[in-house]
């Protein structure tokens, strides 16, 4: 056995955005050991309930984060509709599956630019971040925001995007189709990618049980674990199955979120042709009496919101747990025996949110 | 596949909440999370599980003195959660096999989710 050495990696490190920390024990320049310490920007939002009326806390939970906000907002209008069992227009989650679909590809493809990024692709890096700016810009369009759109309210939405700009944003996301497909191709044959991320952080499939890992991670190491099976939106109406790798690494991970960036660009042009007229709200009035637990499957994973109401306008509990959570347990597994040289890039390919997870 | 619209909460006693989960653990269940509500008689702590995408949770109430038994030996990466309760809550968990000794969350407050501790 080498000498045991101890190196602190975080809060503050140039491949992380946000602050986590982790304390990896090291025999030369193996891991044996990571600790984790979260809780640097914890901002206790969900206690934000006891101030905020049920209609307004809707604000509060989109700017959890801003690369998931439109989720999170969905997330928490569908608990506190089912708590006050609320069914909102079929209009309306059509465009929620839109935007939310939208908001996995402009995800995805921020995170393959900050994979790039971290092995030191810059022009891979950039070419992803431009293609990206694509979707900011429909969103800009359809909302009037490239970041936190607030669109979605209790009761359905605040704004609808007509069937004509409906109809650009599929021919965009044609055009653009091709455009990701020569830049994903780079990530998944090149060969000094490849050699970063093949046979890097193993997660077996018994331990992504285990330790409930979600998302990409999940189905990186071959489960089939995927909210739109069974969660809001009308993705039952929608033709897909859930993108799943067998190989448990960093290249699986990777290649999970490529086959979804094009899954998500099929469901759009699926919900497009499907979309009926219609309103795209409910009047929502009163109270909220009772509880409802909700998920909903973030870019990162699953997301779970629950709302508890005792017939007040202020909720009594708002519970959002983010994916993050849930794939802390499994990275500090995928960490143990990696080289400390992969730690950056490991970390990365759990795509963490400490901002979701902090809340 | 039962419909995510249909809510499953089931109520535990405390000490029926270890056997419960091990159970569960051994039918194949993935624990997706675990939180407390502040309620008159103590706290709820909701325990959520999924197999074959289907929600079950198990609710369990507890006076605020009483302490709960730590999952963890089950499902290892509950410590996150537990550790959550207890530094935003004040509960006391038991055999939590990875304690940060309430130093998981740095709030400006101790308990601030129950102020009186």
């Amino acid at each position: 056995m080498g000498k045991r050495t101890i190196i602190p990696f975080g809060p503050q490190h140039p491949v992380l955005p946000e602050p986590v920390h982790l304390d990896l024990v090291l025999e030369d320049e193996v891991v044996v050991e990571a600790i984790p310490s979260i809780g640097f920007i914890h901002r206790g939002l969900e206690k934000l309930v006891e101030k905020k009326e049920y209609t307004e806390m809707v604000y509060v939970i989109e700017r959890i984060c801003g690369i998931c906000s439109f989720g999170h907002g969905w997330g928490y209008c569908a608990s506190v509709e089912g708590a006050m069992d609320v069914e909102i227009p079929e209009r309306a989650e059509y465009l929620r599956t839109i935007w939310h679909e939208l908001s996995r590809l402009h995800s995805h493809m921020l995170w393959l630019g900050l994979l790039a990024d971290a092995f030191a692709f810059d022009s891979l890096f950039m070419h992803c971040w431009k293609l990206r700016e694509t979707i900011l810009d429909i969103f800009e369009k359809t909302t009037g925001g490239r970041v936190i759109f607030s669109v979605c309210k209790v009761g359905g939405l605040r704004k609808d995007i007509d069937n004509e700009t409906l109809k650009e944003i599929v021919d965009t996301l044609k055009g653009l189709k091709k455009e990701i497909k020569e830049l994903t191709d780079v990530f998944i044959t090149d060969t000094s990618v490849k050699n970063r991320l093949c046979g890097v952080g193993v997660l077996s499939k018994q331990d992504a049980i285990d330790l409930s890992a979600t998302g990409p991670v999940a189905r990186g190491s071959g489960l089939v674990q995927d909210l739109r099976l069974n969660g809001p939106g009308v993705y039952h109406k929608l033709n897909f199955e859930p993108v799943v790798e067998e190989g448990g690494d960093c290249y699986a991970r990777c290649k999970v979120r490529i086959g979804e960036v094009f899954q998500s660009i099929d469901l759009i042009e699926q919900a497009v042709s499907q979309i009926p007229d219609g309103p795209i709200d409910v009047p929502v009035k009163g109270n909220v009496k009772g509880e409802f637990a909700v998920r909903l499957e973030q870019p990162r994973g699953e997301a779970f919101y629950y709302a508890k109401g005792a017939d007040s306008k202020f909720l009594e509990r708002m519970r959002v747990r983010t994916p993050t959570n849930m794939n802390i347990p499994a990275l500090v597994k995928m960490l143990q025996g990696c080289d400390l040289a992969d730690v950056p890039i490991l970390i990365l390919t759990i795509d963490p949110c400490i901002s979701c997870t902090e809340r | 596949m039962r419909s995510y619209k249909e809510q499953i909460i089931e109520p535990v006693a405390a000490s029926d909440l270890l056997p419960t989960v091990r159970n569960m653990k051994a039918e194949g269940y993935r624990m997706l999370q675990i939180c407390a509500t502040k309620v008159s008689e103590g706290f709820e702590i909701l325990y959520s599980f999924d197999k074959d995408h289907e929600l079950t949770n198990l609710r369990v109430t507890i006076p605020e003195e009483e302490e709960v038994q730590s999952v963890t030996g089950e499902y290892w990466g509950a410590f996150i959660y537990e550790n959550e309760m207890h530094d935003l809550f004040g509960i006391k968990i038991v055999n939590n096999e990875l304690d940060y000794g309430g130093h998981f969350f740095k709030v400006a407050e101790p308990t601030p989710w129950n102020p009186k501790n």
